[in-house]
Parts: structure tokens; C-alpha cells; sequence
């Protein structure tokens, strides 16, 4: 095919949107529907990777839109961070896809026309959010994303899934209104310009207590980043289908709030103004303290995906705080993270949702001895829950580590605590789930005699177990995911280049 | 022909009423009245072109000088108007036919017709006029009328909303004559070019400032400005659908442009602004306004009374952009106008189909219908969404100006607080919006079905025009800002 960069581009952002329009048609056919998504899932990503390679090589893609307003203007312009945020996003949302297919029948939801239909809505919103190059576009495609996943969110329909619907849009919709907005009308109006530039957008000689009352509007306001106090609505987005908490609130949807941080930081205010703000040390301790204080709740949640959604509250802070760390170290720590937590936490939801569908389980204390019915799955956890910790032979090894160079290279000894705590409360709070499934005797091992008694009492009682893995489409999207959380940590050089390349300006 | 435009822009539906007394027949009075309200939208399209190529236009009625006969007098702003008001009276009267079938006893038909051309005549006339005393004259056309329409609505409580607005209506009416009877009394002229120049010379004297005050009153009392808004809930809630369709989204906009006409073109600005402390008490009233009205919204059971007081929660964001009193801000208020009418427009049309086919808009009747009706529902929706400002409406576009404009100022708290506002128009869209999609239907609506295509039309018409709008703003910003320009007296 010899489409043009740009035209690709436009693709992206266009295709799935127009693949909504196909899906409702074709909303009779469940198969046909299905087809439809997974044939635009697949141009998507073939149009990525050709983005990428045009990007490799060092061309420069970016188209123009039309001006919306005098001044402001729908632009796109690809660079490589937004790169990393797309190549994650498309690939992932093919995978989630075939999941949901197995999920979504297996469970025999209702309206899952309406389902697919705003998850393409979804990601071409993410795929417009990531090639913005302006705050006002990544604003309008932010918004977008917002009320696209809304229906998504109260899928279900009930009762409870109305009031988590209600925090949801409450929470996001506020922030990004109320401060995210004012936040980008101050920044055009003292800087002239919204357009993302390396190495920001202000004057040498700007006001640094405006500057300074800008960024904690930029960071309170990208709700979507979670940083507490404005984290709520993510466990209560939790309602959600699990493939919806999976794909939107591990990757998509979370991972725009973050890379939406990343590219304020870096393009808006630069590295350099950014670490001489008095208030970049208050958010850093922020930022901290959501990491320490979600790590901690969710030590207490007994709910699986309750649990995991306060963790990525949690590993979400780490990238908040590897961007306002202003150093490159931090910068590609914060990047690469993106990817790496967005593989391993998708893997833990796709698990809780297989857990849920084949077992009916969503409670962690009724998860003992699981592993032996569903022993592909539970394995696939403990990879996934290693790679979150940041432990070898996984991805998130990369990314921890460079983080923790950031904050060593900055002289930030607590927040080095901080993290180096945290990782320790990610093992107490994860690991134990895959041991108690593949060993639901493990705290019997005290008297051995009564080992040996329990050991046969249960080899009896689980030989009546069969294993009974997820459906299909879905365990085959397990296994996937799981393989890139270790072939991330084998060959993460691609992914170091982009995200090394986010300060060097192109590859 | 194309010099008469200006009056033909009035006279046309002024003539047309009484004629169709001849017709007689609902769907021949229906048919014309369309077509004379599509008359008039173009005739308001030409002569926006008009002014935004060649400038103000000046006519002279009958022949006769100006300080002598009567001069209609176009310019950016009126235009706009002009092209506001006749655009929605045509897509509204679009669906007229079907929704008063239903609300209004047969044999009134044609005098629906008749009072709604003649309030169609009485706000054009407002608008295109540059004569003080003809204000007066239009908007007792317009008043009139309307009152009549309101008490055409189905309750008994219509008649008591309308005599409500007879009482409030005709007091800020009489006011508005005192004021200019009290302006000609100092200067001797109510052409409103000639008062502008001669107002000055008299303007430290008491009985200016009495005049004055007595216009602002009256005009706010037709605009509905917290606290003077107390006439309007009911009015709206209880008057046919379609009139309330028509006034949510152009009347309140014709006493706005009468409150900026004499702040700005008659009285001028330094009298406005420096000498009366209009800027704090307009700034006060209208973020009151917001706070109050969009609350009481909130815990409202009637979808008609909960938008009504949504409508005066957006006048207040129209006084705030007012009271900036700088090109940015008086441009907010404008973009507001034209975006405000869109919004409504569509909302309360799609409330007209849901009285069509269920009867009443109480809320709990709402149960179910996002099923049951989805291309209606879809409607109030986005009108929602466009009310809260979400991004690609046109309610994002007045929103950032309005921002724009406060924060260049460096009246940062204040634009945290327009921001605070519209998250309270996002809980009562969203009382709506669960209602309609989260809950089963009563058993009485269940077979209820879509609304039928001559809703559906004008309705869906509005919508894409209010995502249009949000997206090419060309247009709109362009004359919006023209029009303040030239009310500062910057030239562009």
C-alpha cells in the first residue's frame, strides 16, 4: 500500500471512529461485529507501526486540521513519546478485543453492540490524545475519551453501576473542567501559544509563582492521572466489565491521564522551568504519598479488582513522579513505565475477569487452591504481579530502575524510600494471591503431621477438581500479554530508544 | 428591493398575521407561516452579509430624516440577532404543526399562528429598530402576544404563569417608557444615535440617572436576571411546548441586546460603567444567578421547570461576560446568545416531542424512554452536554471565551466560580440521563415509540448545528467579535 505518513496519521484518529458506525450496522451479527472490530484492530496497529517506522526514520508527520477557535488549533504531530503511548495502545486494544470475545459471550452480557461500539469510539479518542500536538487538541480528545468510556463504565446498567458511573464522570468531568481547563485558558494567555514545544512554551522571565499555580492546576486537574485525592473514581469504575477495566482503566484511559502529565511537563513547562517550581517538590511528595497510601489500601481490599485498582492508583503516582523528577532519568523511567505497567496490569485484570467468568469468583479469599483448576492463568498472575513489583526476568525491572536512578540523581532520599516501600507492599499485597491458589495449604506447613493429613484430605477433595481454564480467545490473550511482560525485560531496546528519544527531540 | 431589506425584515410577519385569518385551515396557516418565517430568515441572512461587507445600514422609514421620521439601523449586532431570532422561529414553526395538534383545541389553530407571527414581528422589530420609542412599541407586540401564547398552554396553571408575566411583563415595560420618556424629556429626540450624542451633555443630571436606572430595571425585568426571574419557571413550564421552544431560545436574547443597546449605544460606556457601579452589581447578580438558579434546577420534577431555571442560570453567565465590560467579555456574551439558542432550541424541542408522545415531562415519566425514544433522547443528551461545555459543542466555544476574557482580566476566582457553575449543570443534565437510561419504564409508557419525522427534523437540525457550530466557529466568533468591536468603538 503506499498511503502517505500523514495520511495514516488521520487514519489512526478517523478509522476506529468510523469502525463504530460499522459495528452498530452490523450489530445483528455478532460475528460479523466482531469481525469488523478486529479487522479495524488490525489496520490500526499496521498503521501505527508503519507511523513508527516513518519515525525511525527520522521524518517528521504532521498534519493540520482546521482552526477552531482564532489561534487554537486541531493539529497533530507525532513524537516519540506519543509513539510509545499509541504502539501500547493499539496493540493492547487487539488483544483486550479478543478477550472481550470470550468474556463478553461466556458471561452473556446485553448490548454488547453498544460495548464495542464505545470501545472503537475509546481508542480513536487515545489515538488522537497521543498524536495531539497541542494542549487544546489533547483537551478535546481528553474530553472525549471521558464520555466515550462513560457508557462503558455503567455498562451493567444496575444500581451500582449508576453511582459508579456517577463518581466516574463527577470526578473526571470536574477536574478537567475546573482546573484542568482554567489551567490551559491561563497557559494560552500568558504564553501566547499551546502548542507543545521541547523544552516548554513560557518565556525565560515568566512569573514562577503563576508558573508554579499553573502546574498544581495542570496535575489537579488531569484527574485521569488519579493522583490523590482525586483517585476515587477509579476503584469506582471497577463496575465495569472486566475487558472495560482491563484495556481502558490499565492502559487507556489511566495511561492518557499519565502521558497527559509526561507531555505538560515536558513540552508545556521543560525540564528546566519545571525544577526550579517551588511547587514541583509539594506535588512530588503529593505524588508520594498516593503511591504509599494506595499501596496501602489496597492491602486491605478483600475484592480482586478492588484490589488491583488501587495498586495502579498506586503505580500511576510513580510515573507522576518520575515526570516531575526533571531528569531524563526520570522521564524515561516514567515513559517506559507506561508500557510495562500497562502489560503487566492488563494481565492481572484479564486473570481477575477469567477468574470471574469460569469460577464466579471475585472475592481474593475465595481464590485458595484455584491454581489447580485454572494453573495457566494463576501463572500468568504471578509473572504479571513480578513484572508490577519490578523484579527480573520482567519488564517492569527496566523501569523501576530508572525511576529510582531519577530520584537518586535528584537527591530525593524519601521518595527513594518511598518507592523502594512501596515495592515491598506491591509483594505483600500480590504475590500471596498466586501462592494461595497453587498452594492452598501453605499455612498449615507448621505441624507436619497435620500437613500430611491436610495434604491427603485435599488431594482427595481437589482430585474431584477439573481444570477449567478462561474461554479460548480469552486465555489465548493471557498468554500474550504475559509473553510481552518477559520479552520486555529480554529486549526492551526499542522501547529504551523511543523513550530516550522523548528529550533528544527525533530518533 | 435589496435596500428594503431592513423593513421588510419586520413587515413581512407583520402583514402575514392578520392573512392568515384568511386561510383558516391549520396545515395552510401552518404551511404559510413557514414559509414567512423562512422569508424572514433569509432576508436576515442577506443582510448580515450586508453589514459585514459594506457596514451599518441606515433606513430611513417612509422617507423621512432621522431625527424627524423613524430610522431602522443595521449593524453587526442586530444582525446577528436578526439572524438568531428568525433562524429558530423557522426551524421551531417546523414542528409546530404536529406538536399543537396535540396540545392546542383545533379551533385555535390559526390564532396560535397569528400571536406567534406577531411575536415573531414584535422581536425582530426590537431588534432591527433604531428608535427608542419603536422598542417600546415592538415589545408591547411582541409581550402581547406572548402572553396570549403562554395561556394557550394545556393546565389551568397556564393561565395563572401567563397572568404572572402579564403582571411582571408590563411593569418592566412601563418602566422602560418612564426611562425613555425621561431621556426625551433632557434631549428632545428618541432616535437612539441622536441620544447617544446628545446624552452626554445632560448626563450629571438626576433625571438621566433616573431614566437610566428605570431602563436597566425594566429591561431585567424581561431578561429575567436573578432576582427579577421569577415570572419565567412557570411561564416556560406551562406554556405549548413549541412557545416555549421559541422563547427559551430567542426571547430572553432580545432584552439582553435591548440591555446592551442602551448601556453601550445610548447611554455610552463611560456613563454605564464609570459613573453607576454597574460592573459590580451586574457581576454579583449574574454569578448569584448562576449559583441559584442552576441549584434550584437541581431539585426540580418537572424537565420543563428544571431547564427553565437552567436558562436563567445561563443568562447569569451572559451578565457575567456583560460586566467584564471589554471586547472579550461583551463577545463571550454574544457567542453566548447564538450557542444558548442553539442548546435550547434543541433541548426544549426534544421535550415537545417527549409531551407529544407521552403527555407530560415530569421526570419520573422519563423512566426508560433513552430505549424507547433513543434519536430524542440522544438530543437532550447532547444539548446537555453542549450546556455543560463539553469540548466540540458550542457551549465549549462560549465557555472559553467567557474564561478568555475573565482571566485576562485577572479575575481568577471568578472564573473558578463560572467553572463550579456549569459542574452543577452537569448534575442536573445527568438527573435527566439516568432517569432515561438507568431505569425500567412505567408501565403506562411502554409501548411508547419515537418521535415522529417532524420532530425529529428540526430537532436533530439544532443538534448538528450545535456540534457544527462548536467545531467551524468561523461564523459565529467572527461576527460576535465584529459586533463588540464595534459597540467599543474599536474598528477591527
Amino acid at each position: 500500500m503506499n498511503l502517505s505518513l500523514e495520511l495514516m496519521l488521520q487514519l489512526c484518529i478517523i478509522m476506529p471512529l468510523l469502525a463504530t458506525f460499522a459495528i452498530v450496522a452490523t450489530g445483528r451479527y455478532p460475528n460479523l461485529r466482531e469481525g469488523v472490530t478486529i479487522a479495524t484492530c488490525l489496520a490500526l496497529i499496521f498503521l501505527v507501526v508503519n507511523l513508527y517506522q516513518g519515525l525511525s526514520a527520522g521524518e517528521s508527520i504532521s498534519v493540520y486540521w482546521w482552526e477552531l477557535l482564532p489561534g487554537l488549533t486541531i493539529s497533530f504531530d507525532i513524537e516519540p513519546l506519543g509513539m510509545l503511548f499509541a504502539l501500547v495502545a493499539s496493540f493492547l486494544w487487539l488483544v483486550t478485543t479478543c478477550y472481550a470475545i470470550g468474556y463478553m459471550r461466556s458471561h452473556q452480557e446485553k448490548n454488547q453492540t453498544r460495548f464495542y461500539a464505545c470501545f472503537a469510539v475509546a481508542i480513536g479518542a487515545v489515538m488522537g490524545l497521543a498524536f495531539s500536538a497541542n494542549l487544546f487538541t489533547l483537551f478535546i480528545f481528553y474530553e472525549v475519551l471521558t464520555l466515550s468510556t462513560y457508557p462503558l463504565v455503567t455498562h451493567a446498567g444496575t444500581e451500582k453501576a449508576k453511582k459508579g458511573g456517577r463518581v466516574y464522570l463527577g470526578i473526571l468531568l470536574s477536574t478537567s473542567i475546573v482546573f484542568f481547563l482554567l489551567a490551559i485558558v491561563s497557559t494560552w494567555l500568558v504564553a501566547g501559544t499551546l502548542d507543545f514545544k521541547l523544552g516548554g512554551v513560557f518565556a525565560d522571565d515568566v512569573d514562577k509563582v503563576i508558573a508554579s499555580i499553573l502546574l498544581v492546576l495542570f496535575i489537579f486537574g488531569i484527574g485521569k492521572a488519579a493522583i490523590m485525592p482525586f483517585h476515587r473514581w477509579l476503584p469506582a469504575a471497577m463496575v465495569a466489565p472486566t475487558p472495560v477495566s482491563s484495556l481502558l482503566h490499565a492502559v487507556a484511559v489511566v495511561k492518557a491521564g499519565v502521558f497527559t502529565v509526561l507531555k505538560v511537563c515536558i513540552f508545556i513547562f521543560g525540564l528546566d522551568l519545571l525544577a526550579e517550581l517551588p511547587s514541583t517538590q509539594f506535588l512530588l511528595y503529593l505524588a508520594g504519598a498516593s503511591v504509599l497510601l494506595a499501596s496501602l489500601i489496597a492491602m486491605r481490599q478483600d475484592n480482586l479488582k478492588a484490589r488491583l485498582a488501587y495498586s495502579t492508583v498506586s503505580q500511576l503516582g510513580y510515573i507522576t513522579i518520575g515526570a516531575l523528577l526533571a531528569t531524563s532519568s526520570g522521564v524515561i523511567g516514567s515513559s517506559m513505565h507506561i508500557a510495562m505497567h500497562a502489560f503487566g496490569k492488563i494481565t492481572l485484570f484479564f486473570c481477575a475477569g477469567a477468574i470471574l467468568v469460569t469460577l464466579h469468583k471475585s472475592k481474593i479469599s475465595e481464590m485458595r487452591g484455584i491454581g489447580l483448576q485454572m494453573p495457566i492463568t494463576m501463572l500468568a498472575f504471578f509473572i504479571a504481579s513480578l513484572s508490577i513489583i519490578g523484579v527480573p526476568p520482567t519488564g517492569g525491572t527496566w523501569s523501576k530502575w530508572y525511576l529510582m536512578m531519577g530520584t537518586i540523581e535528584t537527591e530525593q532520599f524519601v521518595l527513594m524510600v518511598i518507592l523502594m516501600l512501596s515495592s515491598l507492599l506491591n509483594i505483600a499485597y500480590l504475590l500471596p494471591i498466586p501462592f494461595h491458589a497453587f498452594f492452598p495449604n501453605l499455612t498449615s506447613f507448621k505441624a507436619s503431621e497435620e500437613l500430611n493429613n491436610t495434604t491427603k484430605i485435599s488431594d482427595k477433595r481437589l482430585s474431584g477438581f477439573e481444570i477449567k481454564e478462561a474461554p479460548l480467545p480469552s486465555l489465548i490473550a493471557i498468554v500474550v500479554t504475559t509473553l510481552g511482560c518477559l520479552t520486555l525485560f529480554i529486549y526492551p531496546q526499542p522501547l529504551f530508544d523511543l523513550a530516550s528519544a522523548i528529550l533528544t527531540g527525533r530518533e | 428591493m435589496i435596500t428594503h431589506l431592513p423593513i421588510l425584515q419586520v413587515i413581512i410577519p407583520l402583514m402575514a398575521a392578520p392573512l392568515c385569518l384568511l386561510l383558516n385551515r391549520s396545515r395552510l396557516v401552518w404551511l404559510f407561516s413557514l414559509l414567512v418565517s423562512g422569508l424572514a430568515f433569509t432576508i436576515s441572512v442577506l443582510l448580515l452579509q450586508q453589514v459585514m461587507t459594506s457596514g451599518v445600514i441606515s433606513y430611513e422609514l417612509g422617507g423621512w430624516q432621522a431625527p424627524w421620521g423613524i430610522e431602522y439601523r443595521i449593524d453587526q449586532l442586530n444582525a446577528f440577532l436578526l439572524l438568531i431570532i428568525s433562524g429558530i422561529s423557522t426551524v421551531v414553526l417546523f414542528a409546530a404543526h404536529t406538536s399543537i395538534e396535540k396540545e392546542i383545541p383545533k379551533d385555535k389553530h390559526t390564532y396560535f399562528y397569528i400571536l406567534y407571527l406577531l411575536s415573531l414581528t414584535g422581536m425582530l422589530g426590537i431588534v432591527a429598530t433604531g428608535d427608542a420609542f419603536n422598542v417600546f412599541v415592538f415589545l408591547e407586540i411582541s409581550s402581547l402576544s406572548a402572553y396570549a401564547l403562554i395561556a394557550m398552554g394545556q393546565k389551568r396553571q397556564a393561565l395563572w404563569a401567563s397572568y404572572q408575566y402579564l403582571i411582571m411583563g408590563t411593569i418592566g415595560a412601563t418602566f422602560i417608557l418612564i426611562g425613555i420618556g425621561l431621556m426625551y424629556q433632557m434631549t428632545g429626540t428618541l432616535n437612539m444615535q441622536d441620544l447617544s450624542q446628545r446624552l452626554p451633555e445632560v448626563a450629571q443630571t438626576r433625571t438621566v440617572f433616573v431614566s437610566f436606572a428605570f431602563v436597566i430595571v425594566g429591561v431585567c425585568l424581561k431578561l429575567a436576571m436573578f432576582p427579577l426571574h421569577l415570572w419565567l419557571p412557570n411561564a416556560y413550564a406551562y406554556a405549548p411546548s413549541i412557545v416555549t421552544a421559541f422563547f427559551a431560545a430567542t426571547a430572553t436574547k432580545v432584552a439582553v441586546y435591548l440591555l446592551i443597546r442602551f448601556t453601550f449605544s445610548v447611554f455610552g460606556l463611560s456613563f454605564s460603567f464609570t459613573t453607576i457601579p454597574l460592573q459590580t452589581l451586574f457581576m454579583a447578580l449574574g454569578l448569584i444567578g448562576i449559583f441559584v438558579a442552576s441549584t434550584t434546577a437541581i431539585y426540580q420534577s418537572n424537565v420543563k421547570h428544571l431547564f427553565a431555571y437552567s436558562s436563567i442560570a445561563q443568562i447569569g453567565y451572559m451578565i457575567v461576560g456583560f460586566s467584564v465590560s471589554t471586547v472579550a467579555g461583551l463577545t463571550a456574551t454574544l457567542l453566548h446568545m447564538f450557542n444558548h439558542a442553539l442548546m435550547k432550541g434543541a433541548i426544549f424541542l426534544a421535550l415537545a416531542a417527549v409531551i407529544y408522545r407521552i403527555g407530560n415531562v415530569e421526570l419520573k415519566s422519563f423512566r426508560g424512554l433513552g430505549r424507547q425514544m433513543p434519536l430524542t433522547m440522544a438530543a437532550i443528551v447532547i444539548g446537555g452536554l453542549s450546556l455543560i461545555g463539553a469540548p466540540l459543542t458550542v457551549g465549549f466555544v462560549s465557555k472559553w471565551y467567557l474564561l478568555t476574557a475573565l482571566v485576562e482580566q485577572g479575575w481568577w476566582p471568578i472564573a473558578v466560580l463560572i467553572l463550579l457553575g456549569s459542574m452543577l449543570a452537569v448534575v442536573y443534565v445527568w438527573r435527566v440521563i439516568e432517569v432515561a437510561y438507568f431505569k425500567e419504564p412505567l408501565q403506562q409508557n411502554i409501548k411508547v415509540k419515537e418521535a415522529p419525522m417532524s420532530f425529529l427534523i428540526p430537532i436533530w437540525t439544532l443538534v448538528i448545528a450545535n456540534i457544527y457550530f462548536g467545531i467551524d466557529t468561523r461564523l459565529s466568533v467572527q461576527v460576535a467579535q465584529a459586533a463588540a468591536q464595534s459597540l467599543f468603538g474599536v474598528s477591527p
